[in-house]
């Protein structure tokens, strides 16, 4: 029988530890799948967050690295400097890359830093248990916000994507959604644009991911894809916002 | 052969780490160490090394983690108040045993506190510093010819033991020029680094460098493994000079550029007939314990002189253990303690001890 479908190689065969529903699982997935296809495995080296994905060195294959919170791309940049020809990457949430870690993400970016940042957006602290993020949308009920995010009281969310293009580092910048299949596939090709770019030595890469968090958003994981589609991209809208013309 | 150039220390320790191999720099500027990180950006672009200025001491010390994890050679610097920032990413360093060395020069505090020398950070350098149980190799030079050969035996200390080390200097050591002895080659060790984060190529397991062990047990275990590792440490590299100690009346303890002016003490007291001896720790972790323990009969009481409030004096007695009054005398702020200031607190030590 022929195999259509299998585990990618660049993830271990171990359990993960995501809540139902959560969309780590997919974008580990995606950026494995990219990995594989690009037969990079053995010279990658990742860089994992504080956060739900804090132990994600021990799904993907190649060597990993954890950091402190926000500081993946600092980590990133040390790595990447002491090894130009390998590929290095950082997985990092909200909170970590936009709370405490900006000015890491900001200065890696303005360097033009020739790493791949996957930026996992779902508004909302995960593994602390749900507090506010730098990204929860106007409104937003939270562990910290109880009544909603009030705009006067804790100020806006913050488009990372947007604020990133205003700089002249970046070679490619692109938000995508985890909504559904097409915008799944999507994210993929974004994911693999995102390394083809670094292995090209074009610069600094981000995709922004919107994703679920069903546990500390409270819906189920049919509702939580909706609300992605329905709150969450028409304050952070999908496409490229750097790099749309580049080929690689 | 050699070569013997007079040279300031800060520049000198940047020399001594590309000598040692290191490619690899992580700084930003804080005085009065800056003229270290100016060599490197001179210097290490044109020999195929990378210097880097980061946004902030946090960036710099965390540029090193990565650094360090593909087992580079690797090093940073600063001064008291950047050094604070960089204790998060040492505490990090150190959990995930990552051999990387760090230079601090020394200037008096607290908060931004002033610009020239102090010795006021040796508890963070030696007690950790950071959160968690941990410690540095902590070498201690004392003129600009050790602050040569201690930064090249730092590299090799933090690979034998995959460990953070630290250069403890002050304003003055950072900023004087001395006549340095350049070696035509160093002795640099070489190491397996077969743990390093540098891509498997397919030919092995994926190595993880980590810090994070949420099971408790597992993270016990972790620290019993560092605990095991700091004393073997102290069993092997404890280092220290003893000078004129035999018969000495009074045995001061200082380290750094304060040992210096000890040496001016003994020499004015052996004028007016007193007999004072130095014991100058060379390692401030590990404590050079042993050092004590030689002359521990001999004198009357110990003089502990420090930049600071009175930090090392802590283990001085802890180290004397009640067996000998243990004394100190000090400045603070940037102010250095004058021979004057050291040969009064001796005579009032003389009096209590007749």
């Amino acid at each position: 029988m022929a195999i259509v479908y299998k585990a990618p190689n660049a993830l271990c065969d171990v359990p993960m530890h995501y809540c139902p529903g959560c969309t780590h699982g997919i974008a580990h997935r995606l950026v494995a799948e990219a990995i594989d296809e690009l037969e990079i495995e053995g010279k990658t080296i990742g860089v994992s967050p504080v956060g739900c994905a804090y132990n994600n060195y021990l799904y993907f294959n190649c060597d990993m690295i954890q950091a402190a919170h926000g500081r993946a791309p600092a980590v990133a940049t040390g790595v990447k400097r002491c090894l130009p020809e390998n590929v290095v990457f950082t997985y990092q949430g909200d909170g970590d890359l936009a709370a405490i870690g900006t000015a890491e993400i900001v200065h890696a970016a303005t360097r033009g830093e020739n790493i791949t940042v996957i930026f996992i957006n779902n508004t909302i602290y995960g593994m602390t248990s749900g507090q506010m993020a730098p990204t929860t949308l106007v409104g937003q009920v939270t562990t910290t916000t109880p009544y909603g995010r009030d705009a006067k009281y804790s100020g806006y969310p913050i488009r990372v994507s947007e604020m990133l293009a205003t700089l002249e580092g970046p070679a490619y910048i692109e938000r995508v959604s985890m909504h559904d299949v097409k915008n799944i596939k999507k994210a993929k090709a974004a994911v693999k644009k995102a390394f083809k770019v670094q292995m090209a030595g074009k610069g600094f890469s981000l995709v922004e991911i919107l994703s679920t968090c069903p546990t500390n958003w409270g819906l189920n994981p049919v509702e939580s894809l909706k609300r992605i589609e329905n709150d969450m991209i028409p304050h952070y809208p999908l496409g490229v916002f750097v790099g749309a013309d580049l080929e690689v | 052969m050699g070569q013997k150039l007079l040279m300031k220390g800060n520049e000198v320790i940047a020399e001594a780490a590309i000598r040692a191999g290191c490619r690899h720099y992580f700084g930003y500027p804080i005085t009065p160490q800056t003229e270290l990180m100016h060599y490197m950006a001179k210097k290490l672009p044109k020999i195929g090394g990378v210097f880097m200025q980061a946004e902030s001491e946090v960036a710099a010390i965390n540029m090193v983690y990565g650094a360090a994890s593909t087992g580079k050679r690797v090093m940073t610097s600063s001064s008291s108040p950047g050094i604070s920032l960089k204790q998060e990413g040492i505490s990090y360093i150190s959990g995930a045993q990552l051999p990387a060395v760090i230079v601090n020069i020394m200037r008096g505090g607290p908060g931004l506190g002033g610009i020239q020398p102090s010795q006021s950070d040796y508890f963070q350098a030696t007690k950790g510093g950071g959160h968690g149980d941990y410690h540095m190799v902590v070498l201690a030079p004392a003129s600009v010819q050790e602050l040569y050969d201690m930064t090249v035996e730092a590299f090799n200390i933090a690979d034998r033991y995959r460990i953070m080390t630290m250069i403890l200097g002050d304003g003055v050591l950072g900023q004087m020029m001395e006549v340095v002895n350049f070696r035509d080659e160093e002795k640099n060790e070489t190491f397996n680094k077969s743990w390093a984060a540098n891509g498997h190529e397919n030919k092995r397991e994926h190595n993880m460098i980590t810090s994070i062990h949420l099971d408790p047990a597992v993270l016990e275990q972790w620290n019993i493994g560092f605990q095991n590792k700091y004393k073997l440490i102290s069993e092997n590299e404890q280092r220290y000079e003893l000078y004129n100690c035999e018969d000495a009346e009074i045995i001061l303890v200082a380290y750094g550029s304060v040992a210096r002016i000890c040496k001016g003490v003994i020499k004015e007291a052996a004028e007016q007939g007193i007999k004072l001896g130095l014991i100058r720790p060379i390692t401030l972790f590990p404590f050079p314990v042993k050092g004590f323990e030689k002359v521990m009969d001999i004198p009357k009481a110990f003089l502990t002189v420090e930049m600071s409030a009175g930090q090392m004096v802590e283990d001085v007695r802890l180290t004397v253990n009640g067996r000998k009054p243990v004394y100190f005398t000090g400045r603070m702020g940037g102010m250095i303690p004058t021979v004057n200031n050291i040969m009064t607190k001796v005579m009032e030590i003389k009096e209590n001890n007749k």
